[in-house]
């Protein structure tokens, strides 16, 4: 590598005659960066003598940067292959497999980088380099030339002359844009196509014309004593998959009201004409999806009587028809009518009689 | 017998000139090589997006090759022994193969997830670095534009990328984005059912995320990411002003071989964090939240960090809803569509409304410190102070917890912060650009405070300043204009004194002997004779 002092004197704007043999390799460098429009303004060695101790000391530190990169690869592969990397429960080699994945990838890594930026920094010559900026608007020239290659072009398909063509192309092409829209078009689906919104696993129309059970996620069924005074539980419609995902709009919470709260609530089911005669003794059950956002309204609050959603801290207030009093939620939690069949366990008498769940549009 | 000998050293040479013949590349390749670079730290941050892309696109390849995202029913009988017995989909059966079963496939799991977060904030953060410096101004406007794209895109790519595993988590996540599809006037009820094929959540949701997360996405992401790189390339980098610096050049680097071995270097160090990230601390254990059942939510599980701000104006947005002629408008329709609308168009149209205000048509190579634009850099602190307040509201119900407030203290806090916290970032961050230039004029005007204390004959006491320029007739010093370039503060600078010694534990090197005054050392870039003057562009 030759300094830039080293270089055979031309002038600015004449170009260098590159066979010229008393060039340098670094004046052809530099002639050629002159021509892509970059000067080379400053280009020093980082070690002017060569073989000092300084560079040795940088060059070692490099190879042993490159050096650590091959024992952590090595290291990478020995622990990907041998080590016992299978999950148990409890602290045991399993645990450890990740972790260890993880520091000798990441010191491989580092050492390579390490070695690259060291040598780019500490080796290779500093350089200064200055490029001329060629942007902003084309010439003039160049502009109407293009302009009226584009413009020629609508000439000659001349679509002012001929009107016919003009008509023909937009009543042809016009349906052709509607293929892929049908096409995607079957993505479509009716939300109104089994009223999907209004109706739960609690529809005694869908289980025959039975009234459905409430059960727990096990599937058993649940009578009235099983839930002490203050307790709830969550309910599911006892239909076959009532508790999974296909049913993700029926998870019901089931109260047992203490005497003073299930009285108030019953001076209060008033406020809510549809909820009246819901109750059944000292148990309510309110719909257990948000009318929020769908979360399932889960943090019951025994003191206050407030029912938590952990989404966006919606609370609703149980003996009040389960009124929203804080929170983005502007809608009470729908009640399940409920009832005792003959066997003892519960029912519901109706499916929920309005929406559960997040408003919509048409959600009057 | 003539024997044609391979002359090796020749070799290349040679092969060189075969590809040139049918490519004709000299020319190009050599101009592409010779490309100059500019050098400063926060050119780095847009690097780091890109080279965490890289790796989410190496690592997410990885897990597709095991994934199954299909909503199919199981029953868990796998390594995992806590949750075996259990019914879930295959998707989140799969996932957790993933995790315990297949060697490694952990590691790739972390590794995918620490570098989406990675790339999200470094997208934030170069973009608050582009915003601040005036980067985005003619003719750079279309490039800011790909980059707030950029950000959406990312944010989706994250969002159905943490809904795939179907575990508590994204099936929560999921629910609510469902309800945020619902709140859409008019539409919002037939837009959710499409999407979902009917009924929250249904069997085709997954699988349509799948193929949005690994095809669709990605493609628009490394179609835009290239957009993005290859106008880099065409405009070139904006440069801070400085010596020999101005409007019509570029100052730095050339391509090869300094800046490519820098930018490979440094693409292995931002690959290794993301290794020792993924290796060491643990991201979506999705066998603790569990598969997503509609009935449960996991309490305190958080969205990854940059959804964390719609949650947040989501929690703040009061219980407002409107009902006209048996219609509703639901309240989350405004925290979650009408925000990212409002929060996505603003930004993009920034450029044009600044220059537009300010009557500026021309185009700006050299960037602005934060400082010289006051209103600018008081308007971006207004808008991240906007985004802190958003997202701690996301988190507010840890915040109460650990700190013992009510929760509903919180969110009336942020209600009110929502209000309150932006105006008055505005009126800080300008009031400390305007300080911040004055300290720089002082500097101009009076030169540099030496810490020498000198007493006046009548007991007073001043500080001597050593001026930045020239004495006049009179002695006293020459102005020196306002340039929007720093300004030096401190003796070293001006190498008047020791300059600081570098070594973190010990001394790395021996101090340099100072400089004489009256001898100015050379400046490393001496500018060419008849360039124009050296202004901030503005
Ligand atoms: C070619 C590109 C990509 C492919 C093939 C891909 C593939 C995948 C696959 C198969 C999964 C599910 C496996 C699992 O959850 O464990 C996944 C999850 C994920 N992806 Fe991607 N991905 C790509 C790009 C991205 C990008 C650009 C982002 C973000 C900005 C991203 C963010 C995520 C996240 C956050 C997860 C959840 C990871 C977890 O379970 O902890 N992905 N990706
Ligand atoms: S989903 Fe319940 S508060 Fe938002």
């Amino acid at each position: 590598m030759s300094g830039a002092d080293t270089q055979v004197r031309h002038g600015n704007d004449e170009a260098v005659d590159v066979s010229d043999p008393r060039l340098s390799r670094f004046d052809l460098v530099r002639e050629g960066a002159r021509r892509d429009g970059v000067e080379i303004v400053h280009y020093a060695p980082r070690f002017p003598v060569p073989g000092t101790k300084a560079e040795k000391r940088v060059e070692r530190t490099i190879a042993l940067f490159f050096m650590l990169t091959g024992l952590f690869a090595t290291a990478f592969v020995v622990i990907f292959v041998a080590w016992h990397w299978e999950w148990h429960p409890g602290n045991n080699a399993g645990s450890w497999f990740t972790p260890l994945l993880g520091v000798s990838l990441a010191l491989m890594l580092f050492c390579v980088g390490a070695a690259i930026i060291v040598f780019a920094k500490k080796l290779l010559p500093e350089e200064v380099a200055v490029q001329e900026r060629h942007d902003g608007a084309s010439p003039r020239d160049e502009q109407v030339l293009t302009g009226a290659t584009l413009l020629n072009m609508a000439d000659e398909a001349g679509l002012g002359r001929r009107p016919l063509l003009k008509g023909a192309i937009a009543l042809g092409l016009a349906p052709v844009a509607a293929v892929p829209l049908v096409a995607l078009g079957g993505m479509i689906d009716d939300p109104h196509d089994e009223d999907m919104y209004h109706k739960t696993g609690f529809d005694p129309e869908a289980n025959g014309g039975n009234k459905v059970r409430l059960m727990r996620e096990n599937l058993t069924p649940v009578r009235p004593e099983e839930i002490s005074a203050g307790g709830q539980i969550t309910v599911f419609p006892a239909i076959p998959h009532g508790a999974t995902n296909q049913h993700a709009d029926s998870p019901t919470l089931l109260i047992h009201l203490r005497q003073t709260d299930a009285d108030e609530l019953r001076r209060n089911l008033g406020h809510v004409p549809i909820n009246e005669g819901d109750m059944y003794g000292n148990y309510v059950a309110y719909s257990k999806i948000c009318t929020h956002a769908g979360c399932p309204a889960s943090l019951y609050e025994q003191q206050t009587n407030r029912l938590l959603c952990p989404c966006h801290q919606s609370q609703f207030s149980i003996t009040d028809n389960a009124r929203p009093v804080f929170g983005p939620a502007t809608r009470r939690l729908p009640m399940l009518p409920l009832e005792v069949d003959s066997e003892g366990f519960f029912v519901a008498k109706s499916d929920f009689e309005v929406p559960i769940g997040p408003g919509f549009w048409e959600r009057a | 017998m003539k024997r044609r000998k391979l002359d090796l050293a020749a070799l290349p040479a040679k092969s060189a000139e075969e590809v040139d013949a049918r490519l004709t590349v000299a020319t190009p390749l050599r101009r592409l090589l010779n490309k100059v670079f500019p050098d400063h730290w926060s050119f780095l941050l847009g690097e780091i997006a890109l080279y965490s892309f890289i790796v989410l696109l190496l690592s997410g390849t990885y897990l597709a090759l095991f994934f199954d995202p299909s909503m199919e029913e199981v029953v868990y009988d796998g390594a995992y022994s806590p949750l075996r017995g259990i019914g879930m989909s295959r998707a989140f059966e799969s996932a957790l193969e993933l995790s315990f079963e297949v060697r490694g496939g952990l590691f790739m799991r972390q590794m995918h997830h620490w570098a989406a977060l990675l790339f999200m904030a470094a997208i934030v953060v170069h973009m608050f670095r582009v915003f601040f410096t005036g980067a985005f101004r003619k003719p750079r406007e279309l490039n800011w534009i790909i980059g707030s794209l950029l950000f959406w895109i990312g944010f989706l790519a994250g969002f159905t990328g943490y809904g795939l595993p179907d575990d508590a988590l994204s099936g929560t996540g999921l629910r609510i984005a469902h309800a945020i599809m619902l709140s859409i006037p008019v539409i919002g009820s037939w837009v959710a059912s499409s999407f979902f094929g009917g009924e929250f959540p249904g069997t085709v949701i997954v699988p349509r995320m799948y193929i949005a997360h690994v095809l669709l996405i990605p493609g628009v992401l490394l179609g835009l990411i290239s957009a993005h790189m290859g106008l880099l390339v065409k405009q070139k980098h904006t440069q801070w002003p400085g010596p020999g610096r101005t409007n019509d050049n570029v100052v730095g680097v050339r391509m090869f071989p300094g800046f490519a071995a820098k930018a490979g270097g440094f693409f292995m160090i931002v690959f290794a964090v993301i290794a020792l990230m993924a290796g060491l601390f643990q991201i979506n254990p999705i066998w603790i939240f569990g598969p997503y059942q509609a009935a449960t939510v996991s309490s305190a599980s958080q969205p990854d960090w940059y959804v964390m701000f719609l949650d947040g104006s989501t929690r703040l947005m009061p219980p407002w809803e409107i009902r006209l002629f048996g219609y509703t408008l639901p309240p989350l329709f405004w925290p979650t569509v009408a925000l990212p609308g409002v929060l996505t168009m603003l930004p993009l149209l920034y450029p044009f409304i600044e220059a537009r205000f300010l009557k500026d048509n021309q185009a700006h190579h050299l960037l602005q410190r934060p400082r010289d634009v006051p209103t600018r850099t008081a308007l971006g602190a207004m808008a991240v102070a906007f985004w802190a307040v958003l997202t701690l509201s996301g988190g507010n119900d840890v915040i109460a917890e650990q700190f013992h407030i009510s929760l509903n203290a919180m969110t009336w806090a942020g209600r009110i912060g929502l209000i309150v916290v932006p105006p008055l970032a505005y009126y800080i961050a300008y009031r400390v650009c305007l300080a911040l230039q004055q300290h720089d004029r002082e500097v101009l005007a009076h030169g540099v405070e030496t810490g020498i204390i000198k007493r006046l004959p009548d007991g007073g006491f001043v500080e001597i300043h050593q001026p930045l320029a020239p004495l006049d007739a009179h002695g006293h010093p020459e102005p020196l204009e306002y340039l929007g370039a720093p300004v030096p503060k401190k003796m070293n600078r001006l190498g008047a004194l020791l300059p600081t010694v570098r070594g973190f534990f010990y001394p790395i090197e021996k101090p340099a002997p100072p400089v004489r005054l009256d001898q100015p050392s050379e400046a490393p870039v001496s500018p060419a004779p008849a360039r124009s003057e050296i202004t901030t562009g503005s």
